[in-house]
């Protein structure tokens, strides 16, 4: 797409990703996440991976699109409720396939 | 290698770490297995980025390096200081960059890692796309290999090149896991654009290159942005404090585009195509953050793994550094015959080379802390260069320096210049 201010589904949609839907590699654990009042996570997460529910405010994770920067793995035990409870890398070639890099 | 060892050497990570120390070690004749989580090297991989390019030249030759898919020469150093009201931009051209020992190339690391790992190959090193290393295997107090799917593979020596994270340095208890005081989130496009417009939009000669750095860009929070000009593509980014951005509204992706989008930005990468959209963490701690000791028996750190990464404020550096630590450790490997001589000769050479450079720079993450980098002093700047430059109907022309400098006092305060000032010669 000719550049532009470019919203992130089409940022996201620019890369090659091999997905695994049944395996996320980054768990979250709802109640913490909804006793989070902070969460970092929200404008942190370079792939906008974490939205909150507009009508009841509940915090929402998807792992696909994952850019694996780790950086909610920081800010979610440093200013968050520690809601990330398990942080991998996605499985075997799954995940984010860089071509330029 | 005795008869329970695969190989000679296991390196875990397919960055330019653990590649520099393959090729090293598979080039004298030594059996290496190289484990890389990504399909391909580098595909796991992003820079800003521009490599510096001596310690490059020191593994492949100089010959193997003018062979390297590397993008541009960078010949041209641009810094624009931006604030709402204006830029102001400096252009230095360097007759030395092109000199063999100062030379820097733009680079796309999941072409040329790649293009590295197949050197590797053709050496006769063994490289394993599409494996994650799950764990070290330890025996009797050593680390004698790893684990994959549930399996051992052992090796006399194991190298951890894996990153910036390393879960592998934190497993065997070298490292804590980072600082998050020191941590950049860096986020970057890829733009495809003729070789032609990016040649006379930064008026560049074939096959030259420039390095744009951008002050004032983030929206008062600690970062900046960045173009780099590739062959027939513009790398183009910013790099913020990830727990800045938690306080407030705007997301990174959202800081991305409007930097990109800017008057002063914007000319630069327009009908360009948006190919790709990466991020990755960079550590800006410093010297702070390298581990006291980068080894166990049978086990050494290198690259962004042992935390070899420099925050110079103009630019991060930490592509060379890799290289160098590849090849401290495969020297470390060829020349000693013990595993405890290993860790000795490895540290040996990495104090020799690539502590002193960090040691330079220790004070840099202190200084690049300040936020009035971020606002302050470019509003500053552009406020002095309009009263220099600006001319208009009804004001008798202030006499301009020392307009400017009343204009310095107002909006940053004597003492914060004063402290600035002294805590800038302190470091440099």
């Amino acid at each position: 797409m000719t550049t532009k201010y470019t919203s992130i589904e089409d940022l996201l949609a620019c890369d090659r990703f091999h997905t695994d839907e049944k395996h996320p590699h980054i768990v979250v654990d709802s109640r913490r996440c909804a006793a989070c009042t902070s969460r970092p996570c929200l404008t942190s997460c370079p792939a906008h991976l974490y939205t909150q529910d507009l009508q009841d405010g509940s915090l929402h994770f998807d792992h696909l699109g994952c850019l694996e920067c780790g950086t909610c793995r920081f800010v979610c035990a440093v200013m968050g409720k520690q809601g990330i409870i398990q942080w991998s890398y996605p499985k075997r070639t799954s995940g984010v396939q860089y071509r330029y890099g | 290698m005795t008869q329970d060892t695969a190989a000679d050497v296991i390196i875990i990570g397919g960055g330019i770490a653990g590649l520099s120390a393959a090729y090293m070690l598979a080039k004298e004749g030594k059996s290496v297995i190289l484990m890389e989580r990504g399909e391909t090297c580098g595909s796991k991989n992003m820079t800003g980025g521009r490599i510096y390019i001596h310690s490059l030249k020191q593994l492949l030759g100089t010959s193997a390096v003018a062979q390297a898919p590397l993008e541009r020469l960078i010949v041209k150093e641009r810094m624009s200081i931006m604030s709402t009201t204006g830029t102001t931009m400096v252009e230095y051209t360097d007759v030395h960059a092109t000199e063999e020992d100062f030379q820097s190339y733009s680079i796309l690391r999941s072409v040329f890692d790649a293009w590295l790992a197949d050197k590797i190959e053709e050496l006769g090193g063994m490289i394993l796309t599409g494996v994650q290393v799950e764990q070290l295997v330890e025996q009797d107090g050593r680390i004698a290999g790893v684990q994959i799917s549930g399996e051992e593979i052992l090796a006399d020596t194991v190298i951890a090149a894996d990153g910036i994270h390393s879960f592998i340095a934190q497993q065997a208890g070298l490292k804590n896991d980072l600082d998050t005081d020191s941590v950049g989130l860096g986020v970057k496009e890829i733009i495809q654009l003729s070789e032609e417009k990016i040649n006379e939009r930064f008026s560049l000669r074939q096959g030259e290159g420039a390095a744009h750095l951008f002050l004032g860009v983030t929206q008062g929070l600690s970062g900046g942005g960045f173009i780099y000009t590739n062959r027939s593509s513009i790398s183009l980014g910013i790099v913020v404090d990830p727990q800045e951005l938690a306080g407030q509204e705007k997301t990174i992706y959202e800081l991305l585009q409007e930097f990109k989008t800017r008057d002063a930005v914007f000319p630069l990468i327009q009908q360009g195509k948006t190919v790709e959209y990466s991020a990755h963490l960079v550590n800006e701690a410093g010297l702070m953050s390298v581990p006291r000791t980068l080894c166990r028996e049978g086990l050494l750190v290198i690259g962004d793994a042992a935390g070899f990464v420099i925050n110079m404020g103009t630019t991060i550096r930490g592509m060379d550094l890799a290289v160098w630590s590849g090849i401290n450790a495969a020297k470390a490997i060829l020349t000693a015959s013990s595993a405890r001589e290993i860790n000795e000769m490895y540290m040996k050479y990495t104090n020799e080379t690539i502590i002193p450079v960090m040691e330079r720079y220790k004070r840099y993450p202190k200084l690049l802390k300040n936020p009035r980098l971020f606002k302050e002093y470019p509003t500053a700047a552009n406020d002095m260069m309009h009263a220099v430059f600006s001319v208009d109907s009804s004001m008798v022309p202030a006499e301009s320096i020392k307009e400017a400098w009343k204009i310095a006092k107002k909006s940053i305060g004597i003492k914060h210049l004063a402290l600035d000032s002294w805590e800038v010669l302190r470091s440099l």
